[in-house]
């Protein structure tokens, strides 16, 4: 049984191309029946995000199979075919299984180390399952890419690093306050990155959100949309009494609070921790604030500095990682491999079993009448000795798999015991 | 049975310090729980190492440095595995380890002077007295460790420089709530310690608090804990400044347990401990 993938991704496509194909996925259930009907498809996985489309399938017939989904492709009548001959890559086999581990895992993703791409794909999985498109080999395929894919990330530091400055400033606050459960968090003034960072502290559990604005309206208008309170900006000081967390953005020319401003309000709010995160330019907060004892501060670049150190340690972690995925197409492939003797392991019993009833058969009319029991013991008999014969056999099947010629002690096994009558010595390989 | 009780707690010690430096560099959770059990493991057989050298003497034996060195990190694995089963810090295992370890193996290390033991050291009410006594400062020693990490993950976080610990360590918040608890169980055993061995010195010596420089260090750490734990109450201490306080305190601590005794002579000092036969 042989894997092919065929696709196309962000790197080797222009996004108007993607978009093309991303739509013929959208009618999943049209395009299974489509290719199920084909026989040279035999299980089949298909996947697409905004950065990729890819079909997976096994087959016995390799080049039929790329021939048909490069077919499939090509059809749409929105492509054309000089555009997606250079836009579609194949992979098959080693490199296939080797392709979608990466995929899952992440490594192949415009954002490496992005946790979305495997919920992604566990979702095409359930798509395929839905339309019973895969069978044993892709459904073990898949499962071990999930597995893979969470090993990776258990494993490696990919996801560990914060790459976007709202996601920076929340995995700071984690290393401050361990969990943001029930922390106030406090946005002062509003703009897109503010309100993203807004968006990550809530989805860590930040209990209560306070919105300051210069216009109490918009303020209002805030509050409602993250569930939170508002009060105005001269408020601010009294605000921090009750703070955990401030995030400032502001489009003010001087500092809105300065170093003897919150050096008073630690001595009232008992020295709990406080966290600024300053994204204005000009920045609203004094930068001797962060000299304060339990007071961080940061601004606009420290964070950008944070985003870009751990660029550089993702892709550090992503070397790490794609060793492990070498390792586990290895083990996948193994087990491929194994798979290829099954049916000849089915042969050989059946051919055994075929022997042992048709002698026993002989025998029992020449014996007359037996008892049960005697019955019994000449089935037993000839039973344990054509399994005791074939076993050897089974086990040089299953163990002696050369890994470059893997088909030659098939082929041996399947000659020797003449299991392809009506084929030519040499000739059979699998069934 | 011999030495080998003693052999096999320092194996188990030094198997758990590998496995939770293991654990620091490379973050596998099963290597961390393997540093607990093999710790675990060897307290077991380091109290069975303790009973039967009580059993042989009649009374807990720290008459020297290195008996004493033997039970103080008998409190330290005791104090630790307490601490990890309600409030697990992973990574306070990478320096707690070693530290047992190290302690043991200079148990080892000094050679056993012998001599009779002076009949003051082998009262029961004396060993609840070093008992206690070592206990807190096992918990205080924690504190200690807890302070270090909260000092280099203070910093990283201050001057936004994240090297190789700011992963490995866990939050501040965690660490100043591990000051915390190693000061509100350290503390009250450091005063029952140090209130034990008053009552006895009235018992035998007849003063309470005899200036002797054991006693002079030891309410000195006494004090330095007081005031931080007074503070954390009622102003709100903590942080940076009560990591720092926790080290200053334990470093007087160290300065009593090691100094006085090796040095400053004084009734308490393990030299006063053994006459020469």
């Amino acid at each position: 049984m042989n894997l092919v993938l065929l696709g196309l991704n962000h790197k080797t496509a222009p996004v108007a191309l993607r978009e093309k194909l991303a739509g013929l996925v959208t009618d999943v259930a049209g395009t299974y029946a489509d290719l199920k009907a084909r026989p040279e498809l035999q299980e089949l996985v298909l996947y697409s995000t905004c950065n990729r489309v890819e079909v997976l399938c096994a087959t016995e017939t390799p080049e039929d199979a790329l021939r048909r989904l490069r077919d499939f492709f090509s059809h749409l009548p929105e492509a054309s075919l000089d555009e997606l001959d250079k836009s579609l890559y194949t992979h098959q086999d080693r490199d296939a299984v080797q392709h979608l581990f990466r995929v899952a895992a992440s490594l192949d993703s415009l954002v490496v180390g992005e946790p979305q791409i495997l919920g992604q794909i566990k979702e095409a999985y359930r798509q395929a399952t839905d339309h019973r498109a895969t069978g044993p080999i892709l459904n073990r395929l898949l499962h071990k890419t999930f597995s893979v894919a969470k090993r990776v990330r258990r494993e490696t530091g990919i996801g560990d690093y914060a790459v976007n400055i709202s996601y920076a400033a929340v995995t700071l606050g984690r290393k401050i306050f361990g969990s943001l459960a029930g922390k106030t968090a406090v946005l002062v003034g509003a703009g897109e990155m503010a309100e993203l960072a807004v968006e990550h502290l809530k989805g860590d559990g930040v209990g209560r959100i306070i919105i300051a604005n210069r216009t109490l309206e918009r303020g209002l208008e805030l509050a409602q949309r993250f569930g939170g309170e508002a009060v105005s900006l001269e408020e601010l000081p009294d605000q921090l009494l009750f703070a955990d967390i401030i995030i400032s953005s502001t489009g003010s020319p001087q500092y809105l609070l300065t170093r003897d401003q919150v050096k008073g309000v630690m001595r009232r709010r008992k020295h709990k921790p406080l966290f600024f995160i300053d994204i204005a330019v000009p920045r609203d907060l004094d930068p001797a604030i962060n000299d304060l004892d339990n007071v961080y501060l940061y601004n606009i670049d420290d964070l950008k500095e944070v985003v870009e150190i751990n660029w550089q340690r993702r892709h550090q972690e992503a070397v790490k990682a794609e060793r492990l995925v070498a390792e586990e197409t290895l083990k996948f492939l193994d087990w491929l491999e194994t798979l290829a003797v099954y049916p000849t392991i089915i042969s050989l019993k059946e051919k055994a079993d075929r022997i042992c009833e048709a002698e026993l058969d002989k025998t029992l009319k020449q014996l007359g009448p037996l008892t049960e029991e005697q019955r019994q013991a000449l089935e037993v008999l000839t039973h344990s000795i054509s399994q005791k014969l074939i076993h050897d056999p089974i086990l040089f099947l299953k163990g002696n798999q050369h890994p470059e010629r893997p088909t030659q002690s098939l082929d041996l096994v399947r000659r020797l015991f003449n299991l392809d009558p009506d084929r030519e010595a040499g000739a059979a390989e699998e069934e | 049975m011999g030495n080998s009780l003693i052999y096999l707690t320092l194996l188990a010690y030094f198997g758990a310090t590998g496995l939770w430096l293991g654990f620091f560099l490379a973050q596998r959770e099963n290597l961390c729980l393997g540093g607990v059990w093999l710790l675990g493991t060897g307290l077991v057989f380091h109290t069975l190492e303790l009973i039967s050298r009580t059993w042989a003497a009649g009374y807990l034996p720290v008459a020297t440095f290195g008996q004493a060195l033997l039970v103080s990190a008998w409190a330290l694995v005791a104090a630790f595995l307490f601490l990890y089963w309600r409030f697990p810090i992973k990574v306070l295992g990478a320096l707690t380890a070693p530290l047992a370890a190290l302690m043991v193996s200079g148990t080892l290390i000094l050679h056993p002077e012998h001599g009779a033991v002076s009949p003051m050291l082998q009262s029961l009410w004396l060993t609840f007295h070093i008992i206690l006594a070592l206990l807190g400062n096992a918990a205080l020693t924690l504190a200690f460790l807890g302070g270090i990490f909260y000092l280099v993950q203070e910093r990283q976080l201050k001057q936004k420089k994240f090297g190789f610990f700011y992963r490995r360590l866990p939050s501040l918040e965690q660490l100043d709530g591990l000051n915390y608890w190693c000061l509100t169980i350290g503390f009250p055993l450091l005063t029952a310690g140090i209130i034990s061995g008053s009552l006895y010195a009235q018992y035998t010596l007849g003063s309470f608090w005899n200036w002797d420089p054991k006693e002079i260090l030891t309410l000195i750490a006494w004090l330095i804990y007081a005031v931080l734990l007074h503070e954390r109450l009622t102003v709100g201490w903590r942080g940076r400044r009560a990591a720092l306080l926790a080290i200053c305190g334990f470093l007087v601590l160290v300065a009593t347990f090691v100094g006085a005794n090796l040095w400053f002579g004084g009734y308490h000092s393990f030299a006063s401990f053994l006459t020469q036969p």
